[in-house]
């Protein structure tokens, strides 16, 4: 067993008193695809905010590629490898496609380069590509608010690969998409995983059949199981967390 | 699509002969009087375009302004009092005497060099813009609570300079008009002219290098830090940098309009560090259009000279005008005149009151063959 790229040891995350995620672990082998699910309040955001260093853990350690994560600032950490797309797409909107694109894969992201610097040519195609991998090569000038739910969406998922993390973070990729984008989504996905390590939260289970990937379930605040979409729609505590007890019904 | 070109490449020509004859035909055609207030406005578009980088581009309001638009006036009246005070005992200038001072004190020191002078009028007010702005940013305050607390800087300093009668002469200001320059009197109109020309040249370099600025990728990162900060962190971004950068920035430019105004003024005097001339300083901007460069000038140039046209003949109208301006911006124009002409104002306006047809696509509809146009 090769060492794990993510790895959660015993995270406790406590609001005053409440407490969001509880003794949990898990860990991510490289160019894994795991998708995450859960019910509402399971602590699946804020998993993900422990991650990424939004919030800090109580408890527990967060280690990524051998380093301990805990305490390091946003930006470091998305600078190490980690990216993030959100639950709603957050795109900068006044800024146009191309521009948005161009933000994700400048390196270094430091003021001065971005002063003086202009983008290299290998860059300049990088954008171009992700334009078109997304479906977005029409729309290079358009301001990113003028784009559809959907094309927001990609335009996120397009920026999050640009920035080329070892880890990406997917917070419900096919939210308010169509049937047919939602199967795009999915492949793309399973593309990026190999080369990149993809963690997928959603509640779509015909999204994450397709996904074809071992799947977490979590339940307030600590994993519940893991396996397989069969195995898991067997497992009877999953059955219970998401439908309720035989006698409640 | 090269004709759009052609007309706006004409529109801009025209606009910038425009500006040219009038910074040339000014001093010609105005009286002293009125060429050295447009002087004066203009110093103050430079403070106009700094906050505007800082406001319009990067979403930080700052209330305090007017510190660092204060202490590049207070460099070059040091530097203007040392150079014409060699007549007096000690050699000091002639206020110390009243508060029994007889050394000078040691920061006036490196203000006997012109060089030095020149340098510290914008190096100083952005350090201290830098430093200021780094604490305050590493701590993630933002929004309201930034502004409350540059203003409240504001405050410290103003209370400060006003109390200080044995360094910096407190509130009476140090003044300049009857100071040397060149062995000319700073006052004089021949003096005046020339800081006019000087003002004028260096608002166009302020534009230019906000524009350079404000293009470009830096140009989006403060964009995207105005919009979505934490997002742009999640990208690896550091905003805290960022944000330091351009607030010093802000910083140096308020300070170089403050050395302009004060000898176009012929006084700098804690006042400049009022709580309402920081406000407004924000209103001209707001007026004149957040996120454009050319607005945040119009801004500052047209309300002053509409606040002393005004003032000359009701002098309390204006605090009415400008409360109604302020209002008009909030309520129908939030992208300030010259915005609300960018973002096709005037077309808008016709469509409404029935004048003109109203477009029908949004944003706009550019076929090159690969789109799919439904019917």
């Amino acid at each position: 067993m090769t060492t794990p790229l993510l790895e959660l040891r015993q995270i406790t995350v406590s609001f005053d008193g409440f407490l969001a995620l509880r003794d949990l672990n898990l860990s991510l082998q490289p160019g894994e695809l795991r998708a995450v699910i859960g019910p509402n309040g399971a602590g699946k955001t804020t998993f993900l905010d422990v991650i990424t260093g939004k919030t800090k853990p109580t408890e527990g350690q967060v280690v990524f590629k051998g380093r301990s994560l805990v305490g390091a600032r946003e930006h470091r950490i998305a600078r190490l490898g980690i990216g993030r797309k959100f639950q709603s797409p957050r795109v900068f909107e006044k800024l146009s496609v191309q521009e948005n694109l161009a933000l994700a894969v400048s390196r270094p992201k430091q003021p001065l380069d971005l002063l003086f610097g202009r983008l290299t040519a290998d860059q300049r195609d990088q954008v171009q590509h992700l334009m078109e991998i997304v479906n977005l090569q029409n729309r290079a000038d358009w301001l990113a608010g003028s784009l559809s739910h959907g094309q927001k969406q990609w335009l996120e998922i397009a920026m999050l690969v640009g920035q080329d993390p070892d880890l990406l973070l997917v917070d419900e990729p096919v939210a308010g998409l169509t049937d047919e984008e939602t199967d795009l989504t999915a492949d793309l996905l399973k593309s990026l995983a190999g080369d990149h390590t993809v963690l997928v939260i959603e509640h779509d289970m015909e999204f994450i059949r397709r996904l074809n990937s071992p799947v977490t379930v979590l339940h307030q605040g600590h994993v519940l199981c893991e396996g397989s979409m069969d195995q898991i729609q067997q497992d009877p505590q999953v059955i219970e967390v998401y439908l309720g007890t035989q006698e409640e019904m | 699509m090269f004709q759009a070109f052609q007309q706006q490449r004409w529109r801009w020509l025209v606009f910038w002969a425009v500006i040219v004859a009038v910074a040339i035909a000014a001093p010609a055609v105005l009286p002293v009087f009125r060429l050295n207030l447009l002087g004066r406005f203009l110093s103050l578009a430079i403070v106009a375009l700094g906050i505007d980088l800082i406001w319009g581009f990067t979403g930080l309001l700052s209330l305090g302004q007017g510190i660092f638009f204060a202490l590049g006036g207070y460099g070059a009246a040091m530097y203007l009092q040392l150079n014409s005070s060699s007549g007096q005992p000690n050699g000091i200038p002639e206020f110390f005497s009243l508060y029994g001072v007889d050394r000078l004190p040691f920061f006036w020191e490196p203000f006997h060099n012109p060089l030095f002078t020149l340098i510290a009028i914008w190096l100083v007010p952005s350090l201290l813009a830098a430093l200021l702005g780094n604490m305050v940013f590493r701590n993630r305050i933002k929004g309201v609570y930034f502004s409350i607390l540059t203003q409240a800087a504001l405050l410290v300093f103003f209370n400060f300079f006003n109390g200080q009668q044995k360094l910096i002469n407190g509130t009476n200001g140090l003044k300049t008009d009857v100071t040397q320059l060149f062995g000319q009197m700073v006052g004089s109109p021949e003096m005046q002219r020339y800081f006019f020309w000087v003002t004028c040249v260096l608002v166009f370099l302020a534009w230019l290098f906000v524009r350079w600025v404000v293009k470009g990728r830096f140009g989006d990162v403060l964009i995207a830090i105005r919009d979505d900060e934490p997002r742009l962190r999640f990208t690896g971004f550091n905003p805290t940098l960022f944000k330091t950068i351009v607030f010093a920035i802000a910083g140096g430019l308020a300070g170089i309009g403050g050395a302009l105004f004060t000898v176009q003024s012929g006084i700098v005097s804690p006042q400049y560090m009022a709580v309402p001339f920081s406000i407004e300083m924000v209103i001209w901007v707001a007026v004149g259009g957040r996120g454009t460069l050319v607005g945040a000038i119009f801004g500052a140039v047209v309300i002053m000279y509409a606040k002393s046209l005004v003032s000359e003949a009701w002098p309390q109208g204006w605090l009415f005008i400008q409360g109604g301006l302020f209002i008009l911006v909030v309520t129908v124009l939030p992208e300030g005149v010259i915005g609300w002409f960018k973002t096709d104002g005037p077309q808008n306006l016709l469509s409404k009151v029935g004048w003109v047809r109203k477009l029908a696509t949004y944003p706009k509809l550019e076929i090159d063959g690969n789109e799919e146009v439904q019917p």
